[in-house]
């Protein structure tokens, strides 16, 4: 297997876009990856697009504008993992020898089919015809965590206090107003105990890393090139023997043992992360998840702030995460991937930047499949 | 019940080979759960092969008594799609059976704010087409 390094990232601005097509924002986002690696694009060699909602060729569409046509481009589909995946797919094609040059985009439009509301789910599963929406599969979680932990609503509301001060650093955020607990708390509740301001926002926004060999890395590099230490996609299983415990973490976790083994590294080693809260009980699961600490001391890392911008611990969404930056389903994952590339690079906002930070962990978790925990989760971790 | 199955627009669960037996049951009103023969174990949901020993096709259904305790719940105040204006509040939970397995339901007959985990809860059925029933629950007792 061979190292493989990303050399040039982009991305578009995270908001509601209806009129631009995910055609038009992944050719915006692929086009500002390869500027930002300094290689000309006819030296792409394979291109992968993922994406949830967007219909057919998405990747094809966005890359003829640019004339990067005749590769294989292959359109690669993992819920919310969708980005990652697609990065996972770029690495594996070189680390394994077929080619020496790629190109990961993501994307997605949502505004152009949701007006607002949680994601559509698929319609025939036992849990949609109770009535269980995507909040509502992780409000109870939520609702078990807090009985289990003893957690508060405040402490669940502090997670957004955080994304929201971050993303107020990133101009690139969707929501970037700060805000307070009480206001949190005063929002709408969706699916009780969750409310409305605890779960990501409906947007729009596409993403793009080029990836190239170890052999090419030395030739193409303009900018500090950012190794792949570690890039693992596993799909979700059924939660334990007896059912459904409705818990991702269990996959987060599986998936993030593999990726530290394959990096040689630990979760004392990371020094930023971008991880998926698509709702505020997941960074509380997930940190735990990547053993950043104990089961059940998540809201203990956000009562003493330990994982802000500048804070004792690994610095954990930066860029607002999916709760303030945004989710655009397909986008995330490298949305993800673009902003650990710039902190290792030193390049992003000095208020929100992580100092000296060498290594970065990306975890994405995809989809609501309730019998199991997850569709799809990938975790990369990358270093200099 | 009957002028509300007139109406019923909510998404419905699609008969699998595998999970065929579970709504031909509740149609009759029974709640059964399977359970490998190889193992003796109970599982949920309802697949080909078996989890556990060496993943086995031998399976069988068991009929339940269909009593449960609330393991986590949700009071939903906004429903998954437009089929469900006018629903909210309700209580999405999962229920852990006697037998181990957990399933995800519905607690009807209770305010939603008086249910909590742990409480006790029996299967009941709400019958909401001719071709399906969905097994619920509602408080024990």
């Amino acid at each position: 297997m061979r190292d493989v390094y990303i050399i040039g990232v982009g991305n578009t601005a995270c908001g509601r876009f209806p009129d631009k097509p995910a055609h038009i924002l992944a050719r915006e986002a692929a086009w500002s990856a390869i500027q930002d690696s300094g290689i000309h694009a006819r030296k792409i060699e394979i291109a992968f697009c993922g994406h949830v909602y967007q219909g057919m060729g998405v990747g094809q569409r966005a890359l003829k504008d640019i004339g990067l046509v005749g590769q294989p481009t292959i359109n690669v589909e993992g819920a919310c993992g969708s980005g990652t995946l697609s990065l996972w797919e770029a690495w594996r094609t070189i680390a394994y020898g077929q080619y020496d040059i790629a190109l990961a985009l993501g994307v997605e439009n949502l505004s152009r089919i949701l007006s607002g509301g949680p994601l559509p789910l698929e319609e025939d599963d036992l849990e949609v015809s109770i009535g269980m929406g995507m909040p509502g599969l992780y409000a109870i979680r939520a609702s078990k965590y807090m009985e289990e932990y003893g957690v508060t609503l405040e402490q669940l509301a502090e997670v957004v206090v955080k994304s929201r001060h971050h993303a107020s650093l990133n101009p690139l955020a969707q929501y970037r107003k700060p805000t307070t607990v009480e206001e949190v708390l005063n929002a709408p509740v969706i699916a009780d105990p969750l409310t409305r301001n605890m779960c990501c926002p409906v947007g729009d926004a596409a993403a793009a890393a080029v990836l190239c060999s170890e052999e090419q890395v030395g030739e193409l590099a303009k900018k500090m090139p950012v190794k792949i230490l570690g890039c693992v996609a596993q799909s979700g299983k059924y939660s334990s023997p007896t059912g459904l415990t409705c818990d991702p973490s269990e996959n987060v976790w599986r998936t993030s043992q593999m990726a530290y083994e394959m990096a040689g590294l630990g979760p004392e080693d990371m020094d930023v992360a971008e991880i998926h809260d698509a709702f505020s009980i997941a960074e509380m699961m997930v940190v735990e998840s990547l053993g950043f600490c104990e089961k059940g001391d998540g809201a203990t890392l956000i009562d003493e702030k330990s994982t802000w911008v500048g804070g004792d611990k690994v610095a954990v969404n930066p860029s607002g995460g999916l709760l303030s930056r945004g989710h655009p389903v397909g986008a995330t994952g490298l949305l993800q991937t673009a902003e650990i590339v710039r902190q290792l690079r030193g390049e992003v906002e000095p208020e929100r930047q992580v100092k000296d930070a060498k290594v970065g962990i990306i975890e994405t978790m995809g989809g609501a499949q309730p019998a199991m925990d997850g569709i799809t989760c990938v975790v990369s971790i990358l270093g200099k | 019940m009957s002028e509300e199955k007139k109406e019923y627009n909510k998404p419905l669960p699609e008969f699998r080979p595998e999970t065929k037996p579970f709504w031909d049951a509740a149609k009759e009103h029974k709640l059964v759960i399977p359970r490998s023969r190889e193992t003796g174990e109970f599982f949920f949901y309802p697949r080909a092969l078996s989890p556990g020993g060496d993943m086995s096709e031998d399976i069988e259904w068991v009929e339940s008594e269909g009593r449960g305790k609330v393991w986590t719940f949700s009071i939903h105040h906004m429903g998954p799609s437009k089929a469900y204006k006018g629903e909210p509040p309700y209580v999405v939970a999962l229920i852990e059976m006697d037998e181990g397995v957990k399933m995800m339901s519905n607690v009807i007959d209770v305010d939603p704010n008086d249910v909590s985990i742990g409480m006790e809860v029996q299967v009941c059925f709400d019958d909401v087409t001719d071709e399906v029933t969905l097994p619920k629950f509602k408080p024990a007792g």
